[in-house]
């Protein structure tokens, strides 16, 4: 598996740390509900297709990435930096 | 004040020599960490102009007459060999001098060696003059350099001891081969 970080161009999977689930870049503001907050940290999709998850480019650069893949076919679809989602 | 006496992280690991494959200390004299502060891109590549250098852009080193600088990460760049007075208020300026160690490796085979460390394509047409990179040695995180001659390797000095083995390694493996 290769990962094209948006700065340092394509490099080897070894280079990168999974940090979980997309989830964690939409924390509930202040005072939300105790079921936002359950969802945010408990709740995740385990799904058969694509998925967006976090990865850390610790190996390299140290950029925070969101990575969309297809978990069925190992495809990597997309790779964006967390500030660059974010500004969206 | 007590005069102490500096004393290299290398000392006594390197010159290693197989064939015609030499790895030497090659630890710049200074390393600064250079971030320009919000919105100073620009003028931090002014102050480096007189320099000779500027900021590089992502995997790439400038090279000036008396220092270098290095790509790092996003809006990070370390300052090799040079003073970083005239940044001074433009970037969070950090000295890690003593952080770090730096190995060259030269010699027939360079790329050969490090291709069993270093998972990216060392070779001079995609590495060329001007190219570095963060990237792994082995397990350590590093920074790789094009040199002059041959390639050179930045780790972090706790390191020095076991890049130079692994480095050696792969240099009498790859010289077997060749033998």
């Amino acid at each position: 598996m290769r990962i094209t970080c948006p700065h340092c161009g394509e490099r080897d999977r070894r280079e990168f740390y999974y940090s979980g689930a997309e989830d964690y870049l939409h924390r509930p503001g202040e005072g939300a509900e105790p079921a936002a907050w359950d969802a945010y940290l408990h709740l995740r999709d385990n799904p058969a297709g694509v998925t967006r998850d976090l990865w850390h480019h610790s190996l390299g650069c140290g950029a925070w990435l969101v990575v969309t893949r297809n978990t069925v076919t190992h495809a990597v679809l997309g790779v964006e930096t967390v500030e660059k989602e974010q500004d969206q | 004040m007590a005069d102490l006496i500096a004393k290299s992280a290398l000392e006594g690991l390197v010159p290693v020599t197989h064939g015609a494959l030499v790895l030497s200390d090659a630890t710049p004299a200074a390393v600064t960490s250079v971030a320009p502060f919000r919105g100073k891109g620009r003028a931090v590549a002014e102050a480096l102009a007189p320099m000779g250098l500027t900021l590089p852009a992502p995997n790439r080193m400038e090279t000036g007459p008396v220092g270098r600088i290095v790509w790092f990460g996003p809006g990070q760049a370390l300052l090799l060999d040079a003073a970083p007075g005239p940044l001074a208020g433009l970037a969070a300026l950090t000295d890690q001098s003593d952080g770090w160690v730096g190995l060259r490796l030269a010699g027939p085979g360079t790329e050969e060696v490090l291709a069993r460390l270093v998972p990216i394509d060392l070779r001079p047409p995609a590495f060329g003059p001007g190219a570095a990179a963060r990237a792994p040695l082995g397990h350590m995180t590093g920074v790789v350099m094009r040199a002059d001659d041959g390639i050179e390797i930045l780790v972090f000095r706790s390191m020095a001891r076991t890049a130079v083995h692994e480095i050696a390694t792969a240099m009498r493996q790859i010289t077997a081969r060749e033998g």
